[in-house]
């Protein structure tokens, strides 16, 4: 094929263009010809496509999510917030945190392995490009129904994936969750959090300035993997065959993606980058349009000096090769030397690829001819928006109230406990956690499954973080404004129960598509929920991910907004664990239950989902968490009370040190045991603490209730014997038989 | 006492090893694979990871860089090493120690906390342990099945070169529940558990792991 180049277009007006295949719209295609006054090249045109995709651009979501601007709370832990790689905050002693969640569904779904691999090699690169050097991974994950052959397929391959990707960067894997539900068969979700820290004044922005400053490519060789995924993996659904273009997910080396971490640190700590930004999706097309329009726009780039894997690539390919383990860094050239040497240290491929102009253009040539000549913003960030239809969905009228069997005598009781502690989304899920390093470093302080991972920042100060990521697709589902609100406060308890003040919020928002407005009212929705809640709570939000088109044909996965928080925990060493740590204590549940079984597992084990979502009480859970801070002198064990209720709860309470419990309920037996009423939390003290307990419920409002006392190996509740190890093969069993 | 640990690329627990020499009272030193200047350490760790990503097979590159000419040629003179997981197979490639690490037998990467017996207290990096004391520390690998011909084996056992045996069940199908073992002169030790993530109970499953390190500064100050 002869060269497209400027010129060709020019003077070839109306040659037909393949906009439609490469996923652009009619008027989206006119409007890059309006932009550029003629037809795009080839290569424009494949840039345009790539960067306006809905994955690149969130073209359907930007006018939500606008509200995160301007809802947003003056917070002056923010440093840098929405819009760069990462948010990143304050937590003091000079130290700045970044984190951010992103997904990586349908490559996954495509090739488990790899798509999920390169899932946690991308959201690592982001927390990179920060300046920060990441610290600890985790990975929320959804599947289709646990005994469904699919998920036979996707689930041990993303799972080994995410752990033979973090393991080998050396990064502890310190939470998530495995959820299954039948609308994420097709659409399993892997999202992937990833947590940096650094100093503030080694914070890095994605920007180019100073002219004649050089462009320099660094890390992985260019090969033909992933051309065109982001924008048609990512923006299409399988069903129906419409989208004939399935080319080959990425594929991840984390070795090369570990040494570009440790010599990217070492080029951070000498200060010899302008800018960075790191390559993922959209590949080449985005960092160097982004790196231009963060800067004052010009920029020249030799497209052929990108050393390439497989050389017969076109200049089209090169652009959106999405080629993993691959940065893009501005050096003024007086620190060029330096940069190579430390490239050559860790034998990391670098090349100058261009430079700075002063003009506003971005040019790229090929052997000397020019093949892009573009308004870098245009391409960045002036991508269509769309205000798109909404419609609040028919389900909602249709929805049934709960109808199931509520155990009343000590047998149903024992019953439904076990069966309820067996079912995989309750289950213990150390099957896939076990596969994944949370050792590794050294400062991992809590993990898996304790409510939030914590990780040791400084030896001497003792200073840390708290992160956990949650969220309940079924409330959701029944209300999407108020369930978004109750994954963030469950995500608040989680961190405040080990003894971290929350301090900021990230978000992972999976959806089907935008194009239903059924979907898309839950979408707006959810937004609304959580810039409101944000804002009611004092958080900031630093960032966030949004992945449409979660669906097969009509059906959409469960509306699924997931919550990631951070807190800060000022001694480590303080920080509460969830399991009874001996026998003698008193155990008390902070927070009321009501009977409200919608939305619960126990519902969701016979069918059912109800009929409405609780309403978030930030009130009452502002001052439980308040009460779980000022208490943690007096707790020997603190677990926050959500999936499963009080049953799935006191199991893993005692089964994490072998240490039964015996509990009595006064009220209605199976909502204390079943419901999920939010802003609860079980907590065990010495019961010469009881008084101070007490005085500290009354102080905050909030009412405990003592239900027994720790010891022996048997759970007993009200008059159920349930002894633990009976208890620990129903919870333990499960997923080792589905998955081997 | 100034203790190395050697940093190949794709080391992960250099750092924590470094620590555990800190804590342990040593002098940490950190040392580069690309170079062969021991600096004048007394003895070398090296740590845990997945050197040039495991390729080809686990430690098969490693043991070519310029440092390992320097350690093999020290080892042989009575230098104390101890390698760890990654490190273990390194010295395995290396013909330091006989056997070799394969895939565990379940084919998954297995990170738990692992009950092991000492079986060998007379080795530099193990003095400080009574003979047949149970610990706990964590595994976290994919191919840490020992396995080694029947002849090496019996010369393992024969010589009680055994160090530590996996106590209460096997993870990954070693032969005798093999967790670690030394050379004939026994100064060089490889063990699959990270003794150097077993230091401190806040961020391990016990503190264990540290007379690894309080051992060898015990066995220098010793000599």
């Amino acid at each position: 094929m002869a060269l497209d180049t400027v010129s060709v277009a020019q003077s070839t007006p109306d040659n037909k263009q393949p906009w439609r295949e490469l996923g652009l719209k009619e008027d989206e295609y006119q409007s890059i010809r309006e932009i550029l006054g003629r037809r795009p090249t080839s290569s424009e045109l494949a840039m345009y496509s790539v960067m306006w995709s809905e994955h690149c651009s969130y073209k359907s979501s930007k006018i939500h999510l606008k509200q995160f601007g301007e809802k947003a709370v003056k917070s002056d832990a923010l440093l840098v917030g929405i819009g760069e790689n990462a948010g990143v905050v304050d937590i003091g002693q000079g130290y700045a945190v970044t984190f951010k969640i992103e997904s990586h569904n349908h490559p996954s779904f495509v090739e488990p392995y790899q798509g999920a691999a390169t899932g946690v090699g991308g959201i690592v690169r982001d927390i990179l490009t920060m300046g920060a050097r990441p610290i600890a991974v985790m990975d929320p994950l959804r599947f289709g129904l646990a005994d469904a052959p699919d998920t036979r397929r996707v689930l041990p391959g993303i799972v080994a994936g995410v752990g033979g990707y973090g393991n080998c960067l050396g990064l502890p894997n310190i939470g998530g969750e495995v959820v299954f539900d039948e609308t994420y068969a097709g659409n399993p979700l892997v999202n992937a959090l990833c947590v940096g820290v650094m100093k503030h004044s080694d914070i890095k922005l994605a920007t180019a300035h100073g002219t004649g400053n050089l462009v320099v490519l660094f890390g992985a060789k260019t090969g033909g993997d992933g051309i065109g995924g982001v924008s048609v993996l990512a923006s299409e659904t399988f069903a129906d065959g419409k989208s004939a273009k399935r080319p080959a997910v990425q594929v991840g080396d984390p070795f090369a993606e570990k040494v570009l971490i440790e010599c990217s640190l070492e080029i951070f700590a000498e200060d010899l980058v302008v800018g960075i930004q790191d390559l993922g999706g959209a590949g080449l097309s985005c960092a160097t349009s982004e790196l231009a329009s963060g800067g004052s726009g010009g920029m020249d780039i030799q497209l052929e000096k990108v050393p390439l894997r497989d050389p017969s690539l076109s200049p089209e390919e090169i652009l959106m090769s999405e080629s993993q383990e691959r940065m893009c860094a501005i050096i003024e050239p007086s620190k060029l030397a330096r940069f190579m040497q430390i490239c050559k240290k860790w034998d990391v491929t670098a090349t100058v690829i261009g430079e700075v102009t002063s003009g506003d253009r971005l040019n790229i040539t090929w052997n000397g001819e020019l093949i892009v000549d573009v308004p870098p913003r245009t391409v960045a960030h002036d991508g269509p928006v769309y205000n798109r239809p909404m419609a609040r969905p028919a389900y909602l009228d249709e929805l049934k109230p709960i109808s199931i069997p509520l155990p009343q005598t000590p047998a149903e009781i024992k019953d439904a406990i076990l069966t309820l502690v067996a079912s995989p989304n309750i289950a213990d899920k150390s099957w896939v956690t076990d596969q994944y390093d949370r050792y590794v470093r050294g400062d991992s302080v809590l993990s898996q499954p304790e409510d939030s991972g914590m990780i040791r920042i400084d030896e001497q100060s003792h200073l840390g973080v708290a992160i956990s990521t949650d969220a309940n697709a079924r409330w959701s589902y029944l209300d999407p404004y108020e369930g978004v609100k109750l994954a963030l406060l469950e995500s608040c308890r989680n961190i405040a129960v080990g003894g971290a003040k929350p301090l900021a919020i990230t978000n992972c928002l999976n959806f089907g598509s935008p194009e239903d407005p059924g979907v898309m009212w839950q979408f707006a929705e959810t937004v609304r929920g959580l810039a409101d809640i944000a804002l009611e709570m004092g958080l900031p939000v630093t960032g966030g991910n949004v992945s449409f088109y979660n669906q097969t044909g009509s059906v959409a996965i469960l509306p699924t907004p997931v919550i990631g928080v951070l807190g800060v925990i000022q001694d480590v060493r303080t920080r509460t664990k969830m399991g009874l740590p001996k026998a003698g204590l008193d155990i008390y549940q902070l927070g009321t239950t009501d009977a409200n079984f919608s939305g619960s597992e126990w519902a969701y084990l016979h069918g059912q989902i109800g009929d409405s979502a609780p309403r978030a009480d930030v009130d009452h859970e502002t001052r439980l968490v308040n009460l779980l801070l000022e208490g943690q002198p007096l707790f020997e064990s603190a677990h926050d009370l959500s999936d499963g209720g009080f049953a799935a709860a006191i199991t893993e309470v005692t089964l994490k040190n072998n240490i039964g419990a015996t509990i009595e309920f006064v009220g209605d037996i199976a909502a204390e045991l079943f419901a999920q009423t939010p802003g609860r939390a079980i907590v065990s003290v010495e019961p010469h603490n009881a008084a101070a307990l007490k005085a500290l419920s009354e102080k905050h409002g909030i009412a405990i209730t003592r239900l027994g006392q720790s010891g022996g190996d048997v759970l007993t509740i009200n008059g159920a014997h349930i002894p633990l190890d009976e208890l620990r093969k129903a919870h333990t069993e499960t997923l080792p038989k589905l998955f081997g | 006492m100034r203790i190395g640990v050697v940093t190949f690329p794709g080391s992960l627990d250099d750092s924590s090893a470094l620590r555990a020499i800190r804590l342990a009272g040593g002098e940490a030193v950190p040392l580069f694979h690309a170079s062969d200047d021991l600096k004048e350490v007394q003895a070398v760790v090296l740590p845990g990871g997945f050197s040039y990503g495991d390729y080809l097979r686990c430690g098969a590159i490693s043991r070519f860089a310029p440092i390992m000419e320097s350690i093999i040629v020290a080892a042989e003179h009575g230098f104390p090493v101890l390698g760890i997981c990654n490190g273990f197979q390194i010295l395995t490639e290396s013909h330091l120690l006989p056997g070799a690490l394969i895939r565990n037998q379940d084919l998954h990467f297995i990170c738990a906390d692992q009950p092991v017996t000492v079986e060998n207290t007379n080795t530099p990096w193990t003095r400080g342990y009574t003979q047949g004391q149970r610990i706990v520390i964590p595994i976290k690998n994919g191919e840490g099945s020992y396995q080694a011909s029947a002849e090496t084996l019996a010369e393992l056992e024969g010589e009680g070169r055994v160090v530590l045996r996996y106590a209460d069940k096997n993870p990954n199908g070693s032969q005798n529940n093999i967790a670690g073992i030394t050379n004939a002169r026994g100064n060089v030790v490889g063990v699959m558990p990270h003794p150097e993530q077993a230091i401190e109970s806040l961020t391990g499953p016990s503190e264990d792991g540290l007379i690894f390190f309080s051992s060898i500064l015990q066995s220098l100050v010793a000599r």
